[in-house]
């Protein structure tokens, strides 16, 4: 009885917590290992209902394991993870009921039309006889898939096949929109009209945790940006934010050949300047506080890609 | 913007999880089911006309029964094998492998359970329908109807669910597609053989009669020549306890194979 009633009260606090608008995912300590790798790594991460938060990270961050972590397809060592109030993984099934999800490999039945695809998911989100259909059109015309409704999903172009994608993960009217590298592999004009698609969701108030390696992608879309690198979160923040505390406001081009890159690097660190190399030149950054230490070049803006580097290495593991 | 999803707790082994899955293979048959109706009902089928009419021109009778009535209803087995234990091995490791199906699945809410549950059930619907194929056939050469016949479909089904689970176990135990070669060769033929489709058990020596009697393909066989000919009352019944547990332990094997690949 006693165990009954806490589990109650467990259940209504946790209600409670949702009601208040808080948190659509809330993340503690999460540990993920696959033998001797440790794909997450004590990781914190809190979604507020209603915002876009990107994951950004190089390959191999741990982005895509949270993102099986939170539809428990895969089940972490430590932690404590809750998502829309369910504690997983025990409540996992009642979590995925209100979320969609947006894989990073295509998962489409290619046999079926588009309209079929959608259907199956009517079913597996247990969406009504009555509300099936109209949750089909809605979910065709937010994805602008009205006229492609009978052609099978192998004879759609690949940008259209992620449009059915996302459209599948939004059947059902989810709270909280899970898309892994949602643009990888696709065209910019591709691109741009799945980020028009994305931001329409976010208008809705959708909740989106949107995992991507696209520093542009996070930067236009993301509320809150959290940068992982070898399974754990190093920065969070607004994307200005993240510029600002990491990389200051103003940075300088340095171009040359090798010798001089390296001669630059070296003079700016003496200065106390942090630096990155782009691949063709270096960035000093920082240089609005440089007071006259700044070495000659073409002055820009700081950018997210400068924090980002800064923060994950310049260095591919 | 309010959720079309249910808010509340679910449980286990939901009925509405396990419809969408059913849901989901039945639009996908829509699209490939003249391929599968004919690998499933003809393979068989030629086996009948083949041993019935080859074999029958040497061999007249067998077990009291006419050898072309001994195998149209032995080959019943058969066409259940063909139709759940192969599409069961490699369709399930094609969804789990190279199409991602079942990533798609799970992100819906439906626990690998139900993901099994619902495809073992729905490949025994297709065994306890195909199961039936060469008994038509035979029907048609010859063998008398009877009454008992309308219970070939539902022992093709429990049969046809026991081998679906245990081609999901295989396909959840291989690490590669070509695993399924050792398998086919090692268990499914020495079984497939050895199961009184076409000659009786009774002539082999007496460890391979007991070792027979493992074989839930032989009980299978041995629960539709009865159902054609006249049943045995307990005897009956025992087989058909066998087919159950055989179908209950690769169930459970199937969802803990399954349950293994797909989380992580």
């Amino acid at each position: 009885m006693a165990r009954a009633l806490t589990r109650t009260r467990a259940r209504l606090d946790r209600q409670a917590e949702r009601v208040s608008g808080d948190l659509a995912i809330r993340l503690r300590g999460v540990v993920k290992r696959y033998g001797p790798i440790t794909a997450v790594d004590g990781l914190d991460l809190d979604v507020p209902e209603g915002t876009c938060v990107g994951l950004l990270g190089p390959n191999g961050a741990g982005k895509s394991t949270t993102m099986r972590l939170l539809t428990a397809q895969a089940i972490a060592d430590e932690g404590e993870l809750e998502v829309l109030g369910f504690r997983l993984p025990e409540e996992s099934k009642a979590a995925r009921a209100q979320c969609g999800v947006v894989p990073q490999l295509d998962n489409l039945d290619t046999t079926l039309t588009v309209e079929q695809n959608l259907l199956v998911f009517t079913y597996l989100y247990r969406i009504g006889r009555k509300e099936r259909r109209q949750a089909i059109e809605r979910a065709l015309s937010m994805a602008n898939l009205v006229d492609r409704r009978k052609d099978r999903a192998d004879k759609l172009s690949g940008g259209m096949r992620r449009r059915l994608l996302i459209a599948r993960a939004l059947v059902h009217r989810p709270r909280l929109v899970l898309l892994d590298e949602p643009t990888v592999g696709l065209d910019p004009q591709v691109r741009q009209e799945l980020w028009a698609l994305i931001d329409a969701l976010r208008a809705e108030g959708t909740t989106i945790l949107m995992s991507t390696h696209y520093i542009e992608e996070a930067q236009r879309l993301a509320d809150t940006v959290l940068i992982m690198s070898h399974g754990s979160a190093v920065a969070a923040g607004p994307p200005a934010q993240l510029v600002a505390d990491h990389a200051g406001r103003e940075a300088v081009e340095v171009y040359g050949p090798p010798p001089r890159l390296a001669e630059a690097e070296a003079a700016a660190r003496a200065a106390g300047l942090l630096t990155r190399r782009t691949g063709t030149s270096v960035s000093v950054l920082g240089i609005e506080a440089a007071d006259g230490r700044a070495p000659e070049g073409e002055r820009r803006p700081a950018n997210l890609e400068d924090v980002f580097v800064l923060l994950t290495g310049e260095e591919i593991d | 913007m309010a959720s079309l999803a249910p808010e509340r707790r679910l449980g286990r082994l939901e009925r509405p999880a396990m419809t969408g899955v059913f849901v989901r293979e039945l639009v996908n048959y829509s699209a490939y089911w003249r391929s599968s109706a004919f690998s499933s009902t003809v393979e068989p089928t030629i086996y009948l006309l083949a041993f019935g009419f080859g074999f029958g021109s040497l061999v007249s009778r067998v077990g009291g029964f006419e050898y072309v009535e001994f195998v149209g209803t032995g080959t019943v087995a058969t066409a259940v094998l063909f139709s759940s234990a192969f599409p069961a091995m490699f369709g399930t490791f094609v969804k789990y492998k190279f199409q991602r199906t079942y990533d798609a699945v799970l992100a819906a809410p439906v626990d690998t359970e139900e993901l099994v549950t619902a495809e073992a059930l729905w490949m025994a619907v297709r065994a306890g329908v195909y199961g039936c194929v060469p008994l038509l056939v035979a029907l048609v050469f010859g063998l008398d109807p009877s009454w008992g016949m309308l219970t070939v479909p539902g022992i093709a089904f429990v049969a046809g669910f026991g081998w679906a689970c245990f081609g999901i176990s295989i396909a959840g135990f291989a690490s590669s597609i070509e695993n399924f070669n050792y398998v086919v060769s090692a268990v499914i033929t020495p079984l497939f053989l050895v199961a009184g489709t076409f000659f009786p058990l009774s002539e082999l020596p007496r460890w391979a009669q007991i070792a027979g009697n493992f074989n839930p393909l032989h009980h299978c066989v041995e629960l539709v020549r009865h159902a054609a000919f006249g049943f045995e009352g307990v005897t009956d019944l025992a087989r058909l306890g066998v087919l159950v547990l055989f179908g209950l332990l690769m169930w459970r094997i199937a969802i803990f194979a399954m349950t293994r690949k797909l989380v992580d």
